[in-house]
């Protein structure tokens, strides 16, 4: 038991957990409505769409790719799903099944592109970006959508209450579909064999080429998994905006990278977790909510954001050579 | 000379040169079918100028970009330096009283001094970098992400978003102006491209850049100090991001934490299309040279066809998987094996 403590407190996750933790307690303290419902509810709502694409960025990482397409994966995704929406009656259900349609098919065009090309998953991705972006916006001029059908515009509310001030309150449509995603990214990594597949394909191709696993099977499901959650997210960031701006989601790809990075995630594949994802995309949200409630110009909100990411990866590197160095003597 | 040695230097150059030859010859393609498509619309001195007066911005980016990617890393900050820089200048020219009366020689000391604060704070941001990166460890494309999130945030935080303008005529000039017909921004282009390639093709640290990207373990034990390469390399790709924001800030006569946002994967973009390995080791400035002209030929031929920007930047990701899938799969200037035949037969017909 002590051993398992002991590893415990050495992972990266603990490190992590630990500041969250003095993060929360200091800005408990130190402002009145940093631990009110209202404020939890609010920063769990707000992150749910770089929550999502960091719980399918996670998965491509520890297969040992990368994806940076999928903000523009996210922007086509909801912008075919919601114009169908706008036209026929198709319902919730089929808001979902053409979405997560056009998000894996663009996610498995990535794949097949990668294995076929034989080029780096970055420049792949890259240029599917441009691709994806471009076609969208060519095709849409820049279109927003604005008219959405009722369902979609009054969302979905679980268990609504009411606090002492009356301010309503319930799980509502994003948090629930941010949980599902991790729930979901969780199993497939930690309770099926393709999970442990990944894993392995992200320690070493090479060898697990060897082994006989299916190199182009796994990269399909990986990639079109990505395309799948963003999807997800992109439906989430839609019934938050009550719009479809084709353009507004462009630009937010590395800083979910950041998120997912922070948690442990390497990007030479093999390595990350469920947990320290989630606790990575806490780490950033609650830093700039607290920001903002500790009354800093929200203006400085990204300057502290890529000090704390500068600061966590070079503290991470410095113990990861220390542990090196002990291994070596 | 005998002819066989003559034709072995020729297949060394075109060897060499693959990537160049194919960008330069898909160049001609595309000019011959725009040219029958639009005629003197495409073929002016007009549309060349423009895109003359186009490729400086991407282009020093790109530059900056390509050392990052030829030592084995990858550059994710230079826009945020390069505003940075921009801004930095900016500052200086607005909040100090110029010495001096306009167009004395003490008034454009001023203004050197301004762009030099700038390019101060650029090498600043890359030396940043590079101790990151070398000293301590870190994946390039993590600091890099930090720094470039990071430098963003100073920008916006220090001008909370807003754009500084108007600046005196000899830097709007560096922007705007022509020397011969020939854009100022483009002359700079070249002249930095000419400064670049001779660093990385005549000087012990340009050969030290391509053996650390190629193989870094390899560099180490052969007793390169590849910390220090690697500093240096960083510290001058910041250099050359801020050179790129001194463009930028001149063409647009303003500065904005914000500006060229859409440059930083269209500047990877070019780099790997032009030739550069992406994990390092290999590439050449004359073949991001060429790229750089082929995607600009595109966007202003689609702008005359009045064709959105959007279109464009979708053939341009197109553009480089397909060339990357040419030079994967068939590597046309490689297996054609085009020169070796001709030598094989010029050998036969010498010693019959």
């Amino acid at each position: 038991m002590p051993k398992t403590i002991q590893r415990w407190t050495r992972s990266h996750e603990f490190w992590l957990l630990a500041v969250v933790i003095v993060l929360s307690m200091f800005l408990t303290a130190a402002t009145d409505s940093f631990l009110t419902l209202q404020n939890l509810f609010d920063l769990l709502t707000s992150t749910s769409f770089a929550g999502i694409l960091a719980a399918g960025l996670l998965v491509v990482l520890v297969f040992g790719g990368i994806d940076i397409s999928f903000t523009a994966i996210a922007s086509v995704a909801q912008y075919v799903a919601l114009m169908i929406a706008k036209t026929y009656p198709i319902g919730w259900f089929g808001v979902f099944l053409v979405a997560c349609c056009t998000g894996i098919l663009c996610g498995l065009f990535n794949a097949a592109i990668i294995h076929k090309v034989r080029i780096s998953s970055v420049i792949v991705t890259i240029s599917t970006l441009n691709i994806f972006y471009g076609l969208l916006i060519y095709s849409t001029r820049g279109d927003y959508i604005t008219s959405l059908p009722s369902y979609f515009r009054e969302g979905i509310w679980w268990f609504e209450f009411t606090d002492s001030n009356g301010f309503p309150y319930a799980i509502n449509f994003q948090a629930l579909l941010l949980v599902v995603a991790f729930l979901m990214t969780w199993v497939l990594l930690n309770k099926t064999n393709i999970g442990r597949q990944i894993y392995a394909m992200g320690g070493n191709e090479i060898a697990a080429e060897r082994l006989g696993f299916h190199v182009f099977g796994l990269r399909c499901l990986v990639y079109g998994y990505m395309g799948f959650m963003a999807a997800i997210a992109s439906i989430s960031q839609a019934q938050l905006a009550q719009s479809v701006t084709p353009t507004t989601l462009i630009g937010k790809e590395l800083e979910v990278l950041a998120a997912v990075v922070l948690g442990g995630a390497s990007l030479a594949g093999g390595n990350g977790s469920v947990f320290g994802a989630v606790l990575g995309v806490m780490l950033i949200a609650i830093l700039q909510n607290g920001l903002i409630l500790l009354g800093v110009s929200s203006y400085w909100n990204q300057f502290f954001v890529g000090c704390v990411i500068l600061l966590a990866v070079s503290a991470t590197a410095l113990s990861q050579r220390r542990r090196h160095a002990g291994l070596a003597s | 000379m005998k002819p066989s040695a003559n034709r072995s230097l020729i297949s060394r150059f075109v060897r060499e040169n693959a990537t160049t030859m194919t960008l330069a010859s898909i160049f001609m393609a595309v000019l011959a079918v725009f040219g029958l498509i639009l005629g003197d619309r495409l073929l002016s001195v007009g549309t060349f100028q423009s895109i003359a007066f186009q490729t400086p911005e991407l282009g020093i980016l790109g530059l900056a970009m390509m050392l990052a990617l030829l030592s084995g890393g990858l550059n994710l900050s230079i826009i945020s330096t390069a505003n940075l820089c921009a801004l930095t200048i900016a500052s200086v020219l607005q909040f100090t009283i110029p010495w001096g009366d306009a167009g004395s020689v003490l008034w454009l000391t001023w203004q050197v001094g301004a762009v030099a604060a700038g390019l101060a704070v650029a090498i600043l941001i890359g030396l940043l970098n590079g101790f990151i990166i070398a000293y301590l460890g870190v994946s390039p494309i993590l600091a890099t992400l930090g720094t470039m999130i990071a430098c963003k945030g100073l920008a916006i935080g220090l001008t909370r978003g807003n754009v500084l303008s108007g600046f005196p005529d000899p830097i709007v000039a560096i922007g705007n102006g022509t020397y011969l017909g020939v854009p100022l921004a483009f002359l700079l282009f070249v002249a930095l491209c000419v400064f670049v390639s001779v660093v990385l093709r005549r000087s012990s640290f340009g050969q030290k850049v391509y053996l650390v990207g190629a193989n870094e373990k390899a560099a180490r034990f052969s007793g390169i100090h590849v910390k220090r390469v690697l500093l240096l390399t960083y510290a001058l790709s910041g250099a050359l991001a801020g050179c790129g924001g001194l463009v930028m800030m001149a063409r647009f006569n303003s500065a904005n934490a914000s500006y060229g946002e859409s440059f930083l994967l269209i500047s990877i973009l070019a780099a790997v299309l032009g030739g550069i390995n992406p994990y390092g080791g290999t590439g050449k400035v004359s073949g991001l040279f060429a790229a750089l002209l082929l995607l600009q030929l595109i966007s202003s031929a689609f702008n005359l066809m009045n064709f959105s920007q959007f279109l464009t930047i979708a053939i341009w990701g197109a553009l480089l998987i397909g060339v990357s899938a040419l030079r994967s799969g068939t590597g046309i200037f490689d297996r054609l094996h085009l020169f070796e035949f001709w030598r094989a037969k010029s050998a036969v017909s010498e010693n019959p």
